[in-house]
């Protein structure tokens, strides 16, 4: 929008062409919007004349709004003292805390599922449906505890305490001050926040395929069920849309409560975090943040623990046996070239996903109707992984007539990988190019630089860690993506996850020690990648 | 107000959606390769790689593999592709890229679904198994080659019911009988082919009154787990295993396993059993059509036949096949099987597995 001041006739095919947006919007209309619309028409053309079970799918969209309100509700529970003992109060530790809490916000979900599973395994109770439902609602609040503790947060940190003391000053006691004061000023973010998470809860594929051992069903997985054990894609297609409005509603709610709370909230100054004062400070701070470390510390270990506990007592033995260079069963494929092959396929998806979010970033940010670019952009965000996986297969496994096949070219997993972060790199880069004062742009283009001269000069730098930022989280997106890959993955070339999806499923003690060094190996390199391309805060916050 | 442009959009990619949902509906074009299967007289000896889909169970010796692979000059490729019907699904969805060049494990409550589909390229084996007693007895399907089968019966703890001086069932209708209550642990047929064949065989015995029949058997205490091994690594009340069901959903080759200090544990209920053939197939678009074909005909081959009891717990098709002892000593195959035409199965399967979900597990 800013741009618009700028009125010089660009030449053609420059740095501020509209020609930028056709990249991505091609790549988006191939990789989804066909597979997804043909799916959802292929399944509406089965669903005419054939009986659709709905009991089925009612009780998985039922369990679905059921385990994501409860998730949500746990999150916020755990999450809330955890933000106000990092960021209102002031302690030694409190930054790399902060920073600590968000590593599992960046974990593959089939590590965190796994990790849960190792946590569980032997006891009766995770057996049972309510212990399922109870592990997948603790993996839940495992994943976004750190998107509250990162949105609610910095808003809770710059609240003006002034107007709580002056309450406290009137006579009105902590608790009231608190709750009448404080709170409404928070309510925009905490919504925001629990729209986020309950988005991330509702489509939440690989933890609820991996903790609901068959018997828990929500959107995602049954229609993965739906298309995968009974063919049923007029089924897959009505869950596919439920989702869909799922999502949409869940913006709607989210934006109408805060645009009706907008307006309530305090002067923001520069509060202080304030130094607990004595014993019962730091024991407050304790008491706040050691849910969240439990919910933290103790999967992750249970998944540490059981990878290297061997029947020969503690050793790497999993982990050599994974990367002994031998086939495992079933996969025709060794754990090394497996994970070879999910490094590659995220260089690649980060390579693709952060140029067409730049495309995107520029156009949005240069023509006047690019805004509706970035939008289109967001879309995949409202579809389930699962239903880009399976519309793929239907649709883009074709030979062109020249020969040409995705398949054969190993570029059907990386497409639909790009899919799904490509939203989220251009979260990141669009509002770091929109930050870049315009006048900036227009001094230099005043003194005679190129468009491109200016773009190379003028902006890169200023957004250069916002592009290594996006990069990093596609990459880490990539992976771990576990919904749409398990409709594509071909013989004999899985990728870390399928892999470790694969063990889960085998017979014996080896194959699950070494799922759970595979789980180790997979966090660690995303761990790494996301450290390397610097901060991971901004990956999945959307809202 | 971006969150309503969003609305927006999603509302205009639903309505675009229904739009196309007419001009869809055109089948998918099958893959343009080579129409004619390789002639069978092609004297060219196979080389290259041959990928065989398979299920979950599939299991043979590296040796048994190193050998064909030497004396054919092939290399052999193994992927599990999950269970029986998730590996036909994924046939059906994959049809415009094979995933494979053969698929095994296809079994009959499945099999017309493959053939329906037009997935498989015709072939009729030269080895003497495709034409053995058995193999000529069993239903035949378009493309499929039957290699194995196997008896689906219910398998009681013997030492439980001698130890509580109790008589153990022999038939699906003793099983009500509420001196078995708690006892029963079957499988989901949505999710485990035992199951569907269990279920398939109350459908082939007790015609309409087959629901009457699960609702009495859900009220008598039956357990429904959602894999065979659940049932019976977990259930199973036999003394290797130690749960505590006593009457569970296996195989009639299950016994000769539990065979303690040579005498059965277990036994399998022959009036109760289902039986199940496996299948192999050539996926049509594969580029090594002449590998394709002498892996299936490996498949019959003695050496490989010989090997399923073994590994697999199914029996041979071949007759000349060497079957271990203990089978013939403690896995008798039913004498009359329970059996459903394959016609029969694909018009019934989908509604009887949703009908039976909303019975039992609804």
């Amino acid at each position: 929008m800013t741009a618009r001041g700028i009125a010089r006739r660009p030449p053609r095919l420059s740095i501020e062409s509209w020609w930028l947006g056709v990249a991505p919007l091609a790549f988006l209309a191939v990789f989804f919007v066909w597979p997804t619309t043909a799916l959802i028409a292929r399944g509406l053309g089965d669903a005419v004349g054939s009986s659709l079970p709905w009991s089925r799918m009612a009780s998985a969209a039922l369990t679905t709004l059921t385990l994501s309100t409860v998730g949500t509700v746990l999150t916020l529970a755990i999450g809330l003292p955890a933000a106000w003992a990092l960021f209102r109060r002031h302690w030694m530790g409190a930054r790399f805390a902060t920073a600590l809490a968000t590593v599992p916000f960046v974990l593959p979900t089939i590590v965190v599922a796994t990790a849960f599973r190792a946590l569980t395994r032997g006891m009766h109770f995770a057996d049972t449906k309510p212990g399922m439902l109870a592990t997948i609602v603790a993996a839940f609040v495992f994943f976004n505890v750190a998107v509250v503790v990162r949105v609610v947060g910095p808003v809770w940190a710059q609240l003006d305490d002034r107007q709580f003391w002056a309450a406290r000053t009137l006579g009105a006691s902590s608790f009231r001050a608190a709750m009448n004061v404080q709170l409404p000023a928070l309510t925009p973010a905490i919504v925001a926040a629990a729209a986020t998470v309950w988005l991330f809860c509702s489509s939440s594929f690989g933890v609820v395929i991996v903790l609901g051992g068959g018997s828990v069903a929500t959107i995602d997985t049954e229609i993965w069920l739906q298309a995968n054990r009974f063919l049923d894609l007029g089924a897959a297609a009505f869950l596919g849309i439920a989702q869909i409005l799922v999502v949409a509603s869940t913006l709607l709610v989210a934006s109408l409560l805060r645009g009706r709370l907008r307006g309530s909230g305090l002067s923001r100054g520069a509060a202080q975090a304030k130094r607990p004062s004595g014993p019962r400070g730091v024991f407050a701070i304790v008491a706040a943040l050691s849910p969240a470390f439990v919910v933290f510390a103790v999967p992750l270990s249970a998944l540490v623990w059981r990878s290297v506990r061997t029947r020969n007592g503690i050793g790497l033995d999993y982990y050599a046996r994974l990367f002994d260079g031998h086939e495992l069963a079933g996969v025709a494929s060794s754990a090394a070239s497996a994970a070879g092959r999910s490094l590659t396929i995220a260089v690649v998806t980060a390579t693709v996903a952060t140029t067409l979010a730049l495309a995107v970033a520029l156009v949005a940010t240069r023509r006047r109707r690019g805004g509706w670019l970035h939008i289109g952009v967001l879309l995949p965000l409202g579809v389930s992984s699962v239903v880009v996986g399976l519309g793929s297969l239907l649709t883009l496994t074709r030979r062109l007539p020249g020969g040409f096949s995705l398949v054969d070219a190993d570029l059907l997993v990386p497409a639909a990988h790009i899919v799904v972060a490509l939203p989220l790199a251009a979260t990141v880069i669009a509002p770091a190019l929109r930050a870049v004062d315009p006048r900036l742009r227009a001094a230099a283009a005043t003194l005679g630089a190129s468009p491109t001269r200016v773009f190379a000069l003028v902006e890169w730098p200023l957004i250069r860690r916002s592009v290594a930022m996006a990069a990093g989280i596609a990459a880490a997106v990539s992976l771990g993506e576990f919904g749409a890959t398990t409709f594509l993955v071909r013989p004999g070339a899985p990728t870390l996850p399928t892999l470790i999806f694969h063990l889960l499923g085998r017979p014996g003690a080896e194959n699950l020690g070494m799922a759970f060094a595979a789980c180790v190996v997979l966090a660690v390199m995303t761990l790494a990648v996301a450290m390397v391309s610097d901060n991971p805060r901004a990956g999945r916050m959307m809202t | 107000m971006r969150t309503a442009r969003m609305l927006v959009t999603t509302s205009f990619i639903v309505a675009v959606t229904a739009l196309s949902a007419c001009s869809a509906s055109s089948p998918s074009r099958v893959s343009a390769s080579p129409g004619v299967s390789a002639s069978p007289g092609a004297t060219a000896r196979p080389t290259g790689t041959v990928t065989v889909l398979t299920h979950d169970s599939f299991a043979i010796p590296d040796a048994t593999v190193k050998k064909f692979e030497q004396a054919s000059g092939l290399t052999v490729k193994f992927v599990a592709a999950g269970d029986g019907g998730a590996l036909v699904n994924q046939l059906v969805l994959t049809k415009d890229a094979p995933l494979a060049d053969v698929v095994y494990g296809i079994d009959n409550t499945f099999a017309s679904r493959v053939g329906d589909a037009g997935i498989l390229l015709p072939y009729a084996s030269p080895a003497p198994a495709a034409s053995s007693k058995i193999s000529a007895g069993l239903p035949a399907t378009k493309g499929l080659t039957a290699i194995d089968f196997s008896d689906v019966c219910l398998n009681v703890d013997l030492t439980y019911f001698a130890s509580h001086d109790l008589a153990a069932p022999k038939t699906l209708d003793d099983l009500l009988d509420p001196k078995y209550r708690d006892m029963v642990s079957v499988t989901n047929p949505a999710t485990s082919s035992p199951g569907l064949a269990f279920l398939l065989e109350t459908v082939a015995a007790k015609g309409d009154g087959w629901k009457d029949y699960w609702t009495a058997l859900k009220a008598n205490g039956l357990r429904v787990t959602s894999s065979w091994s659940d049932t019976y690594f977990v259930d199973f009340s036999a003394p290797n295993y130690g749960g505590d069901r006593p009457i569970v959903l296996s195989y009639a080759s299950s016994p000769p396993s539990e065979v303690i200090d040579g005498k059965p544990t277990t036994a399998a209920l022959l009036d109760t059993c289902f039986r199940q053939v496996e299948y192999a197939g050539i996926l049509k678009g594969t580029d090594n059509v002449a590998g394709a074909q002498a892996v299936v005909d490996w498949m019959l081959s003695d050496d490989f036949q010989s090997e399923m009891p073994n590994s697999m717990y199914v029996y041979p098709v071949s007759d000349t096949a060497s079957i271990p002892q203990e089978w013939l000593d403690y896995a008798p195959l039913s004498p009359k099987p329970w059996s459903m035409s394959p016609t029969e199965i694909t018009t019934r399967r989908d509604d009887l597995v949703k009908e039976w979900t909303g019975l039992v597990l609804g």
